[in-house]
């Protein structure tokens, strides 16, 4: 499988900056303009969050930007609406991020379609464990272009880890502490330990570090041991209140780093 | 046919284990040790030894003299209500707080929706010197006051969930949260049989003491083991796990769950998740779910907070779907007539949750020779003040003079 994330970091071996929001939030219309700025702002990689009602394994930020999506009216159906000429102006990797209620009442396989119809490249549902995937998704993803990125944490043992890595096809998304999204805001000497652990592995596929990276210092640090990292809580707080989405975005962004 | 759980965690098509990475170490850690810890003749010996002696254990199986003659049938009550800390969760909580310490755990989480559950929790912590966190629906922190200030005194403490509808569902998304957060020194003590495998199926193995005891109760009793019919409510499904366990290979026992109806099942203030809802994947199982068609959970209503829950466990998902249990419903009105009826036919006031199983007696065919059992899975202490709230608006007749 070849698509937009592969060619990313084929092309790009450092600093990849990724960037979660949840779509709907603010407001319902957001979405797409959310992501042609941070386009503008030379982030490399997009995940859009699908909000769901029971958002276990994410803090009061996406817990939060989650409730005001569905109150807005959000729905995979109207992401796919919003979605469906994104291509037209948007080329790098874009990533749909939800758990797996929402996916599985759409229906697996008329959601696939869907998403290589819009042209998504790869999917992140922390909720689908890796035999269910294996046996049941795998297949129909693979079908339709899609990459499953799956997660590993400092408690994720290495034999689960060596699977993982032969199991993913775009890269791994490397839980920097064992915590829920937006918990904590820093990043300990003990992660680091843990980074340079995974990294001595000798995985096949590349890593970038998210949960914790919220400013242009954890950003920096998170780079030194992969090839990149995640923003999602932090940004999502920076979405809130009433100013344009360009200035919110570009500020943002520029707090970050100046993309390389 | 087999109900049990299968090697990969599933009851026919439900079940599993949806779980993010996060609770990877700790859920894999429980499925492969929890059979040989729980079989292990240390852990039985201990298990027993508190469910006689702590607990009180076995719980007394009641004939309902009036009760029966009122509805010209036999009727026997299982008497979980008079278990120590006043309902079923204490059968779990003595067993999991075993596995805990087996496992070298410290700090023991929970949920809770009527306060049962966390009132059975705190305990076996102040039991066995475990630092103890409940977390519990905010509406829910008000609406059984009682059971708060008892984990409180016990030792424990009560956090409010202030997500969603602030009752049971949040409740267990927030526990969640916590053992995510806290993953090495934690053990997570869920209350009902839901969440991921291992956990329905500990549980229930937990809570099928219930029927144990019911079969050789009576036998004694009547000289017969099987009774016609079974009935316990079913939020998540625990009591009625309990209840039925060791009569689903015993095709010729009727069992019935009864779900909480709320104001109607043809409202949208019900909880009643088998009659109106459709498969889906939350807390971590696959089974039956009240949600939108995009998949969103929608929020329960029940008058008890024990049943006030959008999901229930695998093992009655798979019931349904095999028609080896029935599951009917009663609303909250049904529901505050049948405690009534039972408190002053009986002198025993149940739990607003052991009310709906009474509840259906009124809805279903009893031949005079049938032997039907109710679990009556807790007592009403924590109920009071919202049984007052109510017959203050309908004051209760008096009591019927002599047989009725």
């Amino acid at each position: 499988m070849n698509n937009r994330i592969n060619k990313l970091f084929h092309e790009k071996k450092e600093r990849i900056l990724s960037v979660y929001f949840t779509a709907g939030y603010p407001n319902l219309e957001d979405t797409v303009p959310t992501i042609r700025e941070l386009v503008k702002n030379g982030v490399d990689l997009i995940e859009i969050g699908m909000p769901f009602s029971d958002p276990v394994p994410d803090g009061p930020v996406i817990q939060h930007s989650s409730l005001i999506a569905l109150q807005n009216g959000m729905s995979i159906r109207k992401l796919f609406e919003q979605l469906k000429d994104i291509r037209q102006t948007v080329d790098i990797p874009l990533i749909l991020m939800g758990y797996i209620n929402p996916v599985l009442q759409y229906g697996v396989e008329a959601f696939c379609r869907k998403c290589k119809e819009i042209g998504i490249d790869g999917l992140i549902i922390p909720d689908l464990p890796m035999d269910v995937y294996e046996e049941e998704f795998k297949a129909v993803f693979e079908a339709n272009g899609l990459h499953n990125i799956f997660l590993i944490t400092p408690q994720t043992s290495e034999e689960r880890l060596r699977k993982i890595d032969a199991v993913s096809t775009g890269f791994i998304y490397m839980v920097s502490s064992n915590s829920t999204t937006g918990a904590k805001t820093s990043v300990s000497e003990l992660q680091n330990e843990y980074f340079e652990r995974v990294n001595s592995f000798g995985l096949k596929n590349p890593r970038l570090i998210g949960f914790g990276i919220s400013n242009a210092e954890t950003f920096a640090n998170a780079c030194e041991y992969a090839s990149g990292a995640i923003i999602g809580s932090a940004f999502v707080k920076a979405l809130e209140g009433s100013d344009p989405t360009d200035q919110k975005v570009s500020r943002f962004i520029n707090s970050i780093a100046t993309v390389s | 046919m087999n109900y049990q759980v299968n090697e990969k965690g599933y009851y026919g098509e439900f079940g599993g284990a949806y779980i993010p990475e996060m609770m990877v170490p700790n859920i894999e850690e429980l499925r492969r040790t929890y059979l040989e810890i729980i079989q292990s003749y240390d852990f039985r010996q201990e298990f027993i030894g508190l469910l006689k002696n702590y607990v009180g254990r076995p719980s007394p199986l009641y004939l309902a003299r009036r009760l029966s003659e009122k509805y010209q049938s036999n009727i026997f009550l299982k008497r979980e209500d008079l278990n120590h800390t006043g309902s079923h969760k204490i059968n779990n909580t003595i067993g999991q707080i075993l596995v805990a310490k087996k496992l070298g755990k410290q700090r023991i989480i929970a949920e809770t929706g009527a306060g049962q559950h966390g009132l059975a929790t705190a305990t076996v912590c102040a039991l066995m010197g475990l630092k103890c966190i409940v977390y519990m629906g905010a509406v829910d922190v008000e609406r059984q006051a009682p059971n708060v200030k008892k984990m409180r005194m016990l030792g424990a403490e009560v956090i409010p969930a202030l997500s969603g509808n602030q009752t049971l569902k949040d409740a267990t998304n927030e526990a969640m949260r916590d053992w995510i957060n806290n993953p090495v020194d934690t053990h997570y003590i869920i209350g009902s049989v839901v969440g991921p495998h291992p956990y329905p199926d500990m549980v229930a193995r937990f809570q099928s003491v219930i029927s144990e005891e019911i079969r050789w109760q009576l036998d004694e009793q009547t000289g017969r083991e099987n009774p016609t019919r079974v009935i316990a409510c079913v939020g998540g499904g625990s009591n009625a796990a309990g209840a039925f366990y060791h009569f689903l290979d015993q095709e010729n026992v009727e069992l019935i769950g009864v779900e909480a109806a709320g104001k109607g099942v043809d409202t949208a203030e019900t909880a009643a998740t088998l009659t109106l809802g459709t498969p889906g994947v939350l807390h971590s199982s696959r089974s039956i779910l009240m949600q939108t068609n995009d998949g969103q959970i929608t929020e329960p209503y029940s008058i008890s907070a024990g049943l006030d829950y959008p999901g229930i466990g695998p093992l009655h998902a798979n019931l349904f779907a095999t028609k080896r249990a029935k599951y009917l419903w009663a609303t909250d009105a049904e529901v505050l007539d049948a405690a009534l009826e039972l408190t002053q036919l009986e002198g025993i006031i149940p739990a607003l949750e052991s009310a709906h199983a009474l509840a259906v007696l009124k809805k279903i065919q009893m031949k005079p020779e049938d032997v039907t059992i109710v679990n009556l899975s807790g007592r009403g202490d924590k109920d009071m003040e919202t049984y007052l709230k109510h017959f203050e608006k309908a004051p209760p007749k008096p009591s019927p003079k002599g047989r009725a």
